[in-house]
């Protein structure tokens, strides 16, 4: 029985020296000591020392919380030679010193309750030894924006193979929407396209575009996970992409790639570097699927690609480890009425910017705005639109547009140098390297007027968006009759991403965003084993960022492809069949899959590597057949009588 | 007549205004309602509204008289109807404080020795044409085209804020009156000072400080081809009515500036003594004589 101090966190107001005295004489104790700080490797050497010395079968350690250095103290049992599941942890710090700090006395009496009842659960606990799983070394990823293809290509790289599912046609994600990139202004496409054509023509990489996820079951190691296919009405087997069949479609669609500002064929190929460079046809556009007749596309396709019979294929993949990287979209248009942001045509956002100034956009790279193509003289651009906006958006920030503003108005200047942007800023969050130097020379070199404040009206008026704002800095109202607006709304979770979280059994906060493990140590860690994070799917974030986090990711899923088995911890639930009368309330009861009922034998049984060891089929089991390993009902009772004294 | 209901029948809070210098207000909403199947009751023993909300947390005083005529209205059904923007923001957020503040709520049924739950529904009458009548039956018992008519509507501030205690509208951009004015068949005038503040009761200072945001209010609407502007405030109509006083005199042009019920009662065919368009500055007579909605000389 070792009693840890932790320093000044448990001493402080446990009083150790008693604890140890009343402990000592507990049946079943053969000694108890204490040290300042347990964890230590002094400290470690002296619990092996005493179980050596006592031939100790058994360990209790009462320091902090098992979540903490219950493995750290498992392992010194298990090197001097104690069955590591024979080690249990009484917790009296998170669970006494801490939150008792101004009452010492009831302190001391609780942490030797806390003991007592360690030590009766102890006593029942039997010598286990860990559950060993194979492990599938192919990995999926979710999304093939930047985050997902980095990710495919570092995992693909180190020789796995993996697949890569994206529900678009193509992949790049937003980051091929965007003309340059801060801060150093290289375009987007330029840094994107040896990415993308690398990860096109990887022999690791199945890519699965126009696919989604629509079941996963297993776990860690062990996924299978269910992908449709959807039907994108060209044989790509076959299709050459040659683009004949964009060429003569009669029918016109606003394009999704371009925001909108501009329209595409019915088939067509999204932009010019798209990987894969093939055609889909939207259905919803398709004179052939609307109105029955046309037909064109399938008479000029020289190699007979086009099919309208295609259906949704279903196929099933097996995989060890997933990385979701499904990026974001951006703040709806509807929740931003004070700004007319989808009512006036030249009110747009920064994606929307990004193609205007894009060289294979809509306006092949000018700045011309959307209502009539003129070159607009006067821009504002609005930050926190929606971000850091409890009342109508969401209180986060969402980090890259102090950024991407700036990038806009510099670009934005050199292409247009008699025109005046205007930034609208809350306040500039440019921490990163070489940022606010960026920002610096938007406002100090490029004559880009930046204003401290919100604006609180933008309204057309004849040729004019006109902006009601107030400088804060003079405190003086402004109004400016601007020729366009450029808003930089909240960065969102992808949408899907909830219904995905739920198939994936991970979880979301509330926005929306994958939660990680541990917001600090454990950042590209889903809440589920075997699933990482990548990219904006966790949290708002820039490229660098985003690659950092993406081959971090791909580090923890080589790091488990790279054991031979994976272990799991034993304490699981077991069923005495004898007992069993096949009711399957605990089928009921289990929340991870882990129960089921053998309909030929009509006993429940246990799979004991999804089983997380809650203990909650053992509480509903009504005749006392399913028990929790080393959490006996004898041993809980022992507990309880430890602690009722 | 093709209502989705029979005939509706709600108590009716007229406050103070509607009995003096906003009285066209009151018998154009009340015979339109009745030209609609829509009954309003008119309290008795109603009294102040309040007038202006206390923002005063630690000072329920100001809450008691609002409170009785909730507390009163209650007893003769679940919802109350107000006409008066004011009277409607105060009465609304009073009730609010009552539903959800249980400490405050005490403390003024202790005082008018009543046993209110703040459980009543305060409705403003744009609401019952919206819910209850529907614009849809509305646009069908239109009698009197309005449609060579371009109309700007005015929300002021008090039929919008605060959203979560009102939820009127979507306070930034509104569009009940909108679809108000569409139904009657008006043109309808987007101008971006629809929400913008009328001035409030700073006419009362002497000096021109409320005129001038009445002016930009007018001139917003004016400029984009409004003839005239609907609103659902006293205080707004008389200080954007009041505005044009000195700008353009009686004799010159200015827009009228009416309330929506004036419109309804003029679009259902209703005889032309319920308008009462008396006491404005800017009378909409010409106007509506000119588009032809209304033949007799004998509004001012």
């Amino acid at each position: 029985m070792f009693v840890c101090w932790c320093g000044l966190n448990i001493g402080g107001v446990v009083d150790v020296p008693r604890v140890v005295e009343e402990i000592s004489g507990c049946p079943g104790v053969a000694r108890a000591v204490d040290y300042r700080y347990m964890c230590s490797d002094p400290g470690q050497q002296l619990i092996r020392d005493i179980i050596r010395e006592e031939r100790l079968d058994s360990v209790v350690i009462a320091a902090c919380s098992p979540g903490m250095h219950e493995s750290t103290f498992q392992s010194v049992a298990e090197s001097a030679g104690v069955n590591p599941y024979r080690c249990e942890i009484a917790n009296i710090r998170e669970q006494c010193s801490w939150p008792h700090q101004n009452e010492p006395l009831e302190a001391t009496r609780k942490a030797v309750e806390l003991i007592r009842a360690a030590v009766e659960k102890v006593r029942g606990d039997e010598a286990l030894s860990a559950l060993s799983i194979p492990v599938t070394r192919r990995a999926l990823v979710i999304g093939a924006g930047i985050a997902g293809m980095q990710a495919a290509l570092d995992i693909a790289d180190a020789g796995h193979e993996v697949v890569l599912v994206d529900r678009l046609p193509h992949i790049g994600g937003h980051m091929a929407q965007l003309s340059e990139t801060f801060p150093t202004l290289d375009c987007s496409q330029c840094i994107l396209t040896p990415k993308t054509s690398e990860v096109g023509r990887h022999p690791g990489i199945r890519l699965l575009t126009s696919s989604e996820v629509e079941s996963v079951s297993g776990y860690v190691g062990n996924f299978t996970v269910k992908i449709r296919r959807r039907a994108t009405y060209v044989n790509w087997d076959l299709c050459t992409g040659c683009g004949l069949c964009t060429e003569k479609c009669p029918s016109r669609t606003p394009s999704a790639f371009e925001r909108g500002l501009a329209e595409e064929p019915a088939i067509s190929i999204a932009f010019p570097q798209a990987v894969p460079h093939k055609p889909v046809i939207r259905p919803e556009a398709c004179r052939h699927f609307t109105k029955g007749k046309c037909g064109v596309c399938e008479k000029v396709c020289p190699v007979g690609a086009i099919d309208f019979g295609q259906q949704d294929s279903l196929i099933e993949e097996k995989v060890g480890a997933i990385v979701v990287a499904t990026g974001y979209d951006l703040h709806p248009k509807a929740k931003v009425g004070e700004y007319g942001y989808g009512v006036y045509p030249d009110v747009i956002d920064g994606l929307e910017f990004e193609r205007l100034n894009s060289a294979s956009g809509p306006t092949q790279g000018q700045i011309r705005r959307p209502s009539d193509g003129k070159v607009p003289k006067e821009v504002v651009f609005i930050q926190c639109v929606g971000s850091r906006d409890q009342e109508n958006g969401y209180p986060y920030c969402s980090k890259i547009c102090c950024m991407y503003t700036a990038k806009h108005a510099r670009l934005y200047k050199h292409k247009v140098p008699d025109g005046q942007p205007y930034v609208f800023y809350m306040d500039i969050r440019a921490g990163g390297k070489g940022y606010e130097e960026f920002v610096q020379h938007a406002t100090e070199e490029e004559g880009v007027l930046y204003l401290r404040g919100r604006v609180a009206r933008v309204f057309q008026d004849g040729e004019h968006v006109v902006v009601f704002g107030v400088d804060t800095l003079s405190g003086k109202k402004v109004e400016i009759r601007a020729d366009m607006v450029v808003l930089a709304t909240a960065i969102v979770p992808a949408s899907g991403a909830k219904e995905l979280a739920r198939v994936l059994k991970t979880a979301t906060d509330e926005y929306g965003f994958f939660s990680e493990a541990h917001p600090k140590l454990r950042p590209v860690e889903s809440l589920t084993r075997g699933i990482y994070i990548a990219g904006c799917a966790q949290a708002p974030k820039d490229i660098p960022d985003t690659v950092t986090q993406a081959g971090s990711s791909a580090a923890k899923v080589l790091t488990l492809f790279s054991a031979p088995r994976l272990s799991h911890s034993p304490t699981v639930a077991a069923v005495d069949e004898e007992i069993c009368t096949g009711c399957g309330i605990c089928v009921e009861a289990c929340a991870y899959e882990a129960r089921a009922l053998d309909t030929r034998r009509h006993v429940a049984v246990v799979n004991d590597v999804l089983c997380e060891g809650c203990g909650a089929c053992a509480v509903a089991c009504p005749n006392g057949a399913t028990r929790q390993r080393n959490m006996a009902r004898s041993q809980a009772m022992a507990m309880i009588d430890a602690v009722m004294g | 007549m093709s209502l989705r209901q029979g005939s509706m029948r709600y108590p009716y809070f007229p406050g103070c205004t509607l009995k003096a210098k906003a009285r066209g207000f009151e018998t154009s909403a009340v015979a339109s309602a009745g030209a609609l199947g829509v009954h309003l009751d008119e309290m008795e023993n109603w009294q102040c509204c309040g007038a202006t909300f206390p923002l005063q947390a630690d000072n329920s005083f100001p809450l008691v008289s609002p409170a009785r005529t909730l507390a009163s209205a209650r007893k003769m059904g679940e919802r109350l109807v107000t006409l008066c923007s004011a009277c409607y923001n105060v009465l609304k957020r009073t009730n609010h404080v009552l539903r959800t503040d249980v400490g405050r709520r005490d403390k003024v049924n202790a005082f008018i020795e009543e046993d209110y739950a703040g459980d009543l529904e305060v409705m403003h009458f744009l609401e019952v044409l919206r819910d209850d009548v529907g614009f849809d039956a509305l646009a069908r018992s239109v009698k009197t085209s309005l449609g060579g008519l371009a109309v700007a509507p005015y929300y002021g501030c008090l039929l919008l804020r605060p959203n979560d205690e009102l939820g009127f509208d979507d306070p930034e951009a509104p569009h009940i009156l909108e679809d108000f004015l569409s139904a009657l068949g008006c043109q309808v005038v987007d101008h971006p000072y629809k929400i913008e503040c009328c001035g409030s009761y700073v006419a009362l200072e002497p000096g021109d400080l409320a005129s001038g945001p009445s002016r930009m209010v007018v001139e917003s609407a004016r400029s984009r081809g409004a003839q005239a502007i609907v609103t659902s405030c006293p205080l707004c109509q008389y200080n954007l009515d009041v505005a044009q006083q000195g700008a353009h005199g009686r004799e010159q042009a200015g827009v009228p500036v009416i309330y929506f019920t004036q419109l309804l009662a003029i679009a259902l065919g209703l005889p032309e003594d319920v308008l009462g368009f008396e006491g404005h500055v800017i009378s909409p007579g010409p106007l509506l004589r000119c588009v032809g909605v209304v033949g007799s000389d004998a509004i001012a």
